[in-house]
């Protein structure tokens, strides 16, 4: 199983201006909600976790 | 045909293969694993007590290359170590939660050394009979089962550390147990999921050198995975954010175990934790340096 680790694999934020995309795709959502429900997704899909940057924006990484 | 020497192996190998089956426990680890498992270490016992209890006849004998049979079969019982090696490896693979190279090691290591402790004891009963007779050797056999219960035994956490209940706190993303910080969780459903299934133990270790001893990772994923053999462990395969975790608090040393159990039983936590054994390999003993000897 090949698996990218240590690395943010996808950033779910509702403010897109202070996120640059750096690699990682960038989910911008509308509400604290629609973050959440893009977070959990993505966590379920990659088997990741999500981590909240309090700012915002929501990361996803596999330790 | 029932001459001296053959009394003596025949009341050697019994008692060998007799402290074999008693030092031979699967408990709630179930390794050995049944049947299978448990039979090819009695076999081994035999073998083992076979070798220890052949060899005093032919050192008396004067018999002398037999005696370097044993030495291929140190050999043979360092392939045991090996082999229970790398099986374990390979399954914990697919743990839920991994025992870790530590507890295996330790898990490998005294499948080797109770074979040894069995070629000592029907070397040592057949030794006895040879000397003196048969009743002898018998009560020479009965007090290797306490050499081998002595071995048997090590530390437990218990011993090293006060274990009590830690309170899990989540803090917007934050989870801490009690004031150490375990990890963030972005997830509101994952928060949910912790609030009411999470549960938190504090370790505090009770001298300088348990601390150092606790600190161990190897020593911290022992603990956790015997928490989630016998308590069950809420969490799947892909699900990082519910993994059961430790974290130390740097200032004292205290160690702050995070874990979902099937089953929320504190005070059943608690006493497990205090019978995690102490790995050989995660003990050290700061206090015998030279350095701190000194004062």
């Amino acid at each position: 199983m090949s698996t990218l680790e240590k690395k943010i694999l996808a950033v779910v934020t509702l403010n897109g201006e202070q996120v640059l995309s750096g690699g990682a795709p960038v989910f911008i959502a509308k509400t604290p909600a629609e973050m959440q429900r893009t977070a959990f997704l993505l966590e379920k899909i990659i088997d990741g976790i999500a981590h909240d940057l309090e700012n915002d924006s929501i990361i996803i990484v596999r330790h | 045909m029932l001459n001296e020497s053959m009394i003596a192996v025949i009341i050697g190998v019994v008692f060998g293969f007799l402290n074999r089956l008693f030092m031979l426990r699967t408990d709630y680890r179930q390794y050995p694993t049944h049947r299978h498992g448990k039979m090819i270490h009695l076999s081994l016992g035999v073998i083992a007590a076979g070798l220890g209890a052949v060899a005093v006849p032919s050192l008396i004998d004067e018999n002398y290359t037999a005696i370097t049979f044993l030495g291929l079969a140190a050999q043979q019982f360092r392939d045991v170590r090996n082999m229970e090696r790398q099986t374990l490896s390979k399954l914990d693979q697919f743990e839920l939660v991994p025992r870790g190279l530590t507890y295996i090691e330790g898990i490998a290591m005294v499948f080797e050394g109770r074979n040894y402790l069995v070629i000592f004891a029907a070397f040592f009963t057949s030794l006895i009979t040879l000397l003196a007779n048969w009743r002898w050797g018998i009560v020479a056999g009965s007090l290797t089962f306490i050499v081998s219960k002595i071995y048997m035994s090590g530390k437990n956490m218990q011993d090293i550390a006060d274990i009590v209940e830690g309170e899990v706190r989540v803090e917007g993303p934050h989870l801490y147990v009690d004031n150490i910080y375990i990890m963030n969780i972005g997830l509101e459903v994952n928060q949910e999921i912790i609030k009411k299934h999470g549960m938190g133990i504090l370790i505090k270790p009770k001298t300088g050198n348990s601390l150092v001893t606790i600190a161990n990772l190897g020593q911290r994923q022992a603990i956790l995975h015997n928490l989630s053999i016998i308590l069950g462990v809420y969490r799947d395969s892909g699900e990082p954010a519910l993994v059961p975790l430790s974290k130390r608090d740097l200032e004292n040393g205290n160690l702050g175990v995070f874990f979902l159990p099937q089953v929320k039983n504190i005070k059943k936590a608690l006493e497990i934790v205090g019978l995690v054994p102490v790995l050989e390999n995660a003990v050290r003993l700061p206090s015998e340096s030279e350095v701190n000897e000194k004062g």
